[in-house]
């Protein structure tokens, strides 16, 4: 060939090379600009659900609602026993969840991890963790509800810690397995037993990462509908005792959002804005711990 | 095949037809030894030749581990530590051990003391605050450390992490001291103070000692045993080891034809 | 100064180990026992009506509370075209995050953007549920339902899509609500993945000269697909169980007569949660109970397939680190 011919071929390679690279060049344009929308897209909801629930919650907070009981429709009332009941029902489920996660969490980090019984429980667990919730309030309900022929605080508060072991346990384990191996062996080999190696040293050493599980679950249970809806139910009226139908708050939300009446969807607002600001602050916090921590 | 050889005070711990396994893996092949008394006793050697298997052999650390087994007979002070019906803690309270990475538990700088003696001991405030004094200033920590006490142990400098893990260990006065290549996480200067430390520790406890630094052992040990691929190949006293060596497979180690 | 060697005596021994032993054991024996305990419970209840339909329950679509007369397609049906909307929009959306989050966004971006993410889920789902009904709906139904419905008029098959009344209620509302809600879970696993793909494999493509999109594409995602598909599991076991986000806005009306995503219809999850409370002991009961077992059953299928597929990209990691 000759050189003419030569240079020809090369400058053809090189113009189909152009081209095709320009042609890949917008796809990855029009690819990442496409990422940089769905980030977007995201925070858009985000922003949206959270401005409107603060506008109209806040609107329709004041001392009243703080104060005074659920009223019927049309009349004037606020949410606190709905938010009594909430707080109750979510401390008391915390109360009662936890020491049964963290010792699950134990067993799964601490003893015979690659066991058989190791395994399943984690299989399970995992299983739990993303069960609906409403089939924890039907299972209560079939269990509790229906033995004592009545709704009560006891069985939301059981279906509520039920939700809040699984979360435990998987944290628990999670932050246990990140304790250095050395810092256990320096325990035993002063010669202490294991239980305190695991008490003193490993879950001291692990508390940050411990509590911030039990943060999130709590966060978690406080926004939870389904699982009262039939084992607390609701209650118009003050209760402080756990063994009648106890008000909450997302349950009041529920009933009184749907309902056509302008009070009720207002304080129904004012307990959203309630909820959606204990949720994230716990979260902030738990990651405040986490990040602190580290 | 591996002889016995005997150490000229009396030995404090006694080995005997020592095999270690991993699993499958042969890690300590027939080990023989006397640690002696009050003295300090290096086990040098290659990485992968078994001197930190030996050590943690002592305290039964092994048995944390369940793929781990040990055959044959440790006499401490006449008694095989392996068979016996003891609680193992007891045992640990006699064989203390100090680990290659500082680890101060998450407590405070006396707590961290406090922690090993009250497992054994029930002392009343004072009489521990003389225990964790008196540990403090056997590790050279005292001066650094007496007016912050109630800061977390993890506040201190690598160095003087290790020393209170030193302390920690001494605290519970165990009769031998294993010190698991102490200086190796440390600064020169650090490991200077801790040489120090080891000579003087020697009046009080038995001190062994594994290390991959060959000048360490030289400063630091009155007898040294060189194990290569889970072989003792020879033990004796410090400077004949090292000036001496009666074996060539020491000899080759000692001036670095392989390392 | 030294001190002799006071006699030892251990405080607490064996006893106290083996105790707190057996605890720990209880505590894992009872998360395994919860779980049988829901699937017997369930079982139990909702038994008049598995012996009554048998596995027919899934196929009959009437659901008469007054002729005690009861059938599960109308739910499950809902439940399932609802998350099908909900994956349909929230995996592309997730894929886009997550790739922004690993290869575009700059680094002092990516901690605060992807917590804005994260508080998405955080998110109670009531919150969802009443700022659906009360703000999205009339907002879809204006500027999405009733320009669709325009577009879509009488056009053949798709058409039946999209008729039905256009005030914001119905298939599409929930699945839109249920896709804002997962969008957080599957990015935020996509995202984990990516960030774990070996940064030697990605740099031998960048070498040979491909872009960030096709790097992602050919190898990112390929590599990764295992924990991909596992994450969008995860995403659609949480829309399949999903209860205010949908019960606000589905519309409760138990019917399958047309196919159009803007007829009010129902889900599992909303006929549970607005007709249990009231529902008669007997076949009522029992049949809500029924659809609660199928709900659970689903749920749970999905999810282990989540963690085989989940556990298998682990394994890989293993075998090349």
């Amino acid at each position: 060939m000759s050189s003419a011919e030569l240079l020809l071929k090369a400058a053809a390679l090189e113009q189909a090379r152009l081209a095709r690279y320009a042609q890949r060049k917008l796809v990855n344009r029009v690819a990442l600009t496409l990422s940089l929308l769905a980030m977007a897209f995201g925070l858009f909801w985000l922003f949206w659900i959270l401005i409107e629930t603060v506008i109209l919650g806040l609107s329709g907070l004041n001392l009243a609602t703080l104060s005074q009981m659920t009223p019927p429709p049309n009349d004037v009332g606020g949410l606190a026993n709905a938010i009594y009941g909430s707080f109750l029902m979510v401390l008391l489920a915390t109360l009662v969840g936890t020491p049964i996660g963290i010792m699950a969490g134990i067993y799964l980090a601490e003893f015979n991890t690659t066991g058989w019984l190791a395994n399943t429980t984690r299989f399970v667990n995992d299983i739990l963790l993303s069960a609906p919730s409403i089939v924890i309030g039907l299972f209560v309900y079939a269990v509790v509800v229906t033995r004592f022929k009545s709704f009560s605080g006891y069985a939301g508060i059981m279906a509520l810690a039920l939700i809040v072991i699984p979360v435990v346990i998987r944290t628990t384990e999670n932050m246990l397995q990140l304790v250095p191996a050395g810092l256990r062996e320096a325990a035993y080999a002063l010669g202490a037993p294991k239980w305190k190696v695991i008490i003193s040293i490993t879950l001291r050493a692990s508390s940050a990462g411990v509590l911030t599980g039990i943060l999130l679950a709590v966060a978690r249970i406080a926004g939870e509908t389904a699982p009262l809806l039939f084992t607390a139910l609701s209650n118009q009226f003050w209760t402080s005792s756990l063994s009648e139908p106890m008000a909450s708050l997302p349950v009041t939300i529920f009933k009184f959002a749907m309902s056509p009446y302008e009070n009720w969807q207002k304080l129904a607002w004012a307990g959203v804005f309630i909820i959606t600001m204990a949720v994230l602050g716990l979260n902030i916090l738990a990651r405040v711990l986490t990040r602190s921590k580290s | 095949m591996n002889t016995a050889f005997p150490a000229p005070t009396e030995p404090k711990i006694s080995v005997k037809n020592l095999n270690f396994f991993y699993g499958k893996f042969h890690a300590l092949k027939d080990i023989n030894l006397e640690i002696p008394e009050h003295k300090v006793t290096a086990f040098i050697g290659p990485s992968g030749c078994g001197k930190s298997t030996l050590l943690r052999v002592f305290n039964r650390m092994f048995e944390l581990y369940p793929e781990q087994r040990a055959e044959g007979e440790i006499l401490l002070d006449g008694e095989n530590l392996l068979t016996s019906k003891k609680d193992v803690a007891l045992l640990r309270a006699k064989v203390g051990m100090v680990f290659q990475k500082p680890t101060p538990f998450p407590m405070s700088i006396f707590d961290n003391i406090a922690f090993g003696v009250k497992l054994f001991e029930s002392l009343n405030t004072s009489a521990m605050e003389e225990r964790v004094e008196w540990a403090l200033r056997k590790a050279a920590l005292w001066t650094e450390v007496k007016d912050k006490l109630s800061q977390s142990g993890s506040s201190l400098s690598g160095g003087q992490q290790q020393r209170l893990c030193i302390a920690r260990g001494i605290a519970i006065k165990p009769e031998v001291l294993l010190l698991d290549e102490p200086c190796s996480a440390l600064d020169p200067i650090s490991t200077a103070k801790i040489e120090e430390l080891i000579t003087e520790l020697k009046s009080d406890y038995t001190v062994v000692i594994v290390t991959h630094n060959m000048q360490q052992a030289a400063r630091c040990s009155d007898y040294t045993a060189y194990m290569y691929l889970g072989d003792l190949m020879e033990f004796g006293a410090t400077e004949q080891i090292f000036f001496k060596p009666t074996r060539k497979e020491t000899e080759d180690y000692i001036t670095g034809r392989f390392g | 100064m030294s001190f002799p060697a006071a006699p030892k005596i251990a405080r607490s021994g064996p006893m106290a180990d083996r105790i707190f032993g057996w605890l720990a054991k209880a505590a894992a024996l009872f998360t395994l026992g919860m779980l049988i305990a829901i699937l017997v419970s369930l079982a139990i209840s909702a038994w008049p009506a598995i012996d009554k339909y048998g596995l027919g329950f899934l196929t009959r679509t009437t659901w008469d509370p007054v002729k005690e007369e009861f059938g599960g397609l109308v739910m499950i049906y809902g439940t399932l075209m609802t998350s099908f909307i909900a994956l349909l929009i929230a995996v592309p959306v997730s894929f886009g995050i997550a790739l922004f989050l690993t290869e575009l966004a700059p680094a002092w971006l990516k901690r605060p953007l992807g917590t804005a993410i994260e508080l998405l889920a955080a998110i109670p789902s009531i919150v969802y549920g009443m700022w659906g009904l009360l703000i999205f709906s009339p907002v879809l139904s204006t500027y999405v339902q009733q320009p669709l419905q325009a577009l879509f008029a009488g056009v053949p098959y798709l058409g039946a899509f999209f008729s039905g009344p256009p005030v914001g209620i119905g298939i599409l509302s929930a699945g839109i609500i249920l896709a804002i809600m997962i969008i957080p879970f599957i990015a935020a696993v996509m995202r984990d993945v990516f960030e774990v793909t070996p940064t030697l494999l990605k740099e031998s493509a960048y070498g040979l000269g491909a872009t960030t999109w096709e790097v992602v594409w050919t190898v990112v995602l390929p590599y990764t697909k295992a924990g991909v598909i596992g994450g969008i599991m995860l995403g659609l076991g949480r829309a399949i169980g999903e209860t205010m986000a949908v019960t606000f806005v589905i519309g409760n009306f138990n019917q399958l007569d047309s196919l159009s995503l803007f007829q009010a219809a129902n889900s599992i999850t909303s006929a549970l949660a607005n007709e249990f409370a009231e529902a008669g002991e007997g076949l009522h009961q029992a049949s809500l109970m029924y659809l609660g077992l199928v709900l659970f059953f689903i749920t749970f299928v999905v999810l282990s397939l989540s963690k085989l597929l989940l556990s298998q990209l682990k394994k890989g990691e293993g075998a090349t680190t």
